[in-house]
């Protein structure tokens, strides 16, 4: 077979037997290592759902002043990047530099997008808008009106906040180490060590992209749809 | 294992599913369907989030182990939840007038019918 030829030539470290006891080894580490992250960020979402059920109005109230746009936009985003990212996968166990280096770039790309638009525009918006409980915590009128409309507390409307801006900070947070992950990847495949060594690093980037995005998956219904969109 | 190349289509198809599906649960939010609101959007977060775990994460071809972690990382996050939500929303339940219950941050009193829509009122 084409690949235990490659698979041979590729670098073991001393502790292993072969390379694919350390392709299973690796592999398994990260996700011994996504599983701490599930109770990571598990500590967010415990928190969110108690206080979402005691204080269902103003949850339901902070969910109506986020904009859908922005949510449904993130989540199409990190969806196209773990396709790329899958592909590259693919690519890299195929050998293929190029696709390799195209596919991560595009990856790249679109997770950069995702925390620029994030930073730039919709949480600079919600502080334009007073809608950041520390910052600048004073909801317009037309916030107000929507607050009133749920009979609900305005601190407690703070509080899904504070919770929307701790899940998505800690999200955004992930997206820039995966951003540096992807950097270093697309250098050691530009010199070749990828597809000519150990391509299972793309296999493990991979892993952790498309963990971030599943957290996403998770809170673009919690936060900007759970409470229903209609008013 | 990492050696199972998987077809170009089959990535397609699950980024065509993920996609119908935010479309899907994007849609359905606008609709009244009370507290089927939420049940909704959870499901479609957890098929979504399978079929990412399945496919682009390549668990369908992994070893047992990797099962093993996931499993206890879904059943310690379960615990999480599941024993905070069991504690605050049977306080009110018992009497009132225990020390350790009244000077809880969350006091019983603010756990009515208004607020849980699953919970008996109490009498």
């Amino acid at each position: 077979m084409a690949d235990a030829a490659h698979a041979s030539a590729a670098p073991v470290a001393h502790q292993f037997d072969d390379f694919e006891q350390q392709t299973i080894a690796d592999t398994f580490g990260m996700w011994l290592f996504l599983a701490t992250e599930v109770l990571f960020f598990g500590g967010l979402f415990c928190g969110y759902s108690l206080y979402r059920n005691l204080y269902f109005e103003a949850f339901t109230a902070g969910s109506h002043l986020l904009k859908i746009n922005y949510g449904a936009f993130y989540t199409v985003l990190l969806i196209c990047s773990s396709l790329t990212m899958a592909l590259g996968v693919r690519a890299a166990q195929l050998r293929r530099r190029t696709a390799l280096m195209v596919l991560v770039s595009l990856t790249w790309i679109m997770g950069f997008a995702f925390v620029f638009v994030k930073l730039r525009y919709e949480w600079y918006g919600d502080y334009l808008e007073g809608l950041v409980p520390g910052l600048n915590w004073a909801p317009s009128r037309e916030s107000m009106e929507m607050i009133n409309h749920f009979h609900a507390a305005g601190p407690h409307v703070a509080l899904f906040f504070i919770f929307y801006f701790c899940m998505t900070g800690l999200h955004a947070l992930h997206m820039v180490v995966g951003l540096g992950l992807l950097t270093t990847l697309l250098i050691f495949a530009k010199q070749g060590k990828v597809t000519g060594g150990n391509y299972n690093w793309v296999e493990l980037v991979g892993l952790y992209w498309h963990f971030v995005d599943i957290v996403w998956i998770f809170l673009f219904p919690l936060l900007y749809l759970i409470g229903g969109r209609y008013v | 294992m990492s050696e199972h190349v998987l077809p170009k289509k089959l990535y397609f198809m699950v980024f065509l599913a993920l996609v119908v599906l935010t479309a899907i649960t994007t849609g359905v939010a606008f609709i009244d369907l009370g507290p089927f609101n939420t049940v909704v959007a959870l499901v479609i977060a957890v098929i979504k989030g399978s079929l990412v775990v399945l496919f682009f994460m390549h668990l369908k071809y992994q070893t047992g182990m990797t099962r093993v972690v996931i499993l206890a990382a879904l059943l310690w996050l379960a615990v999480l939840i599941g024993i905070t939500m069991s504690d605050v929303f049977t306080r009110h339940w018992t009497e009132k007038g225990k020390a350790w219950q009244q000077s809880s941050i969350i006091s019983p009193d603010s756990v009515t019918r208004s607020t849980v829509f699953w919970l008996p009122d109490r009498a």
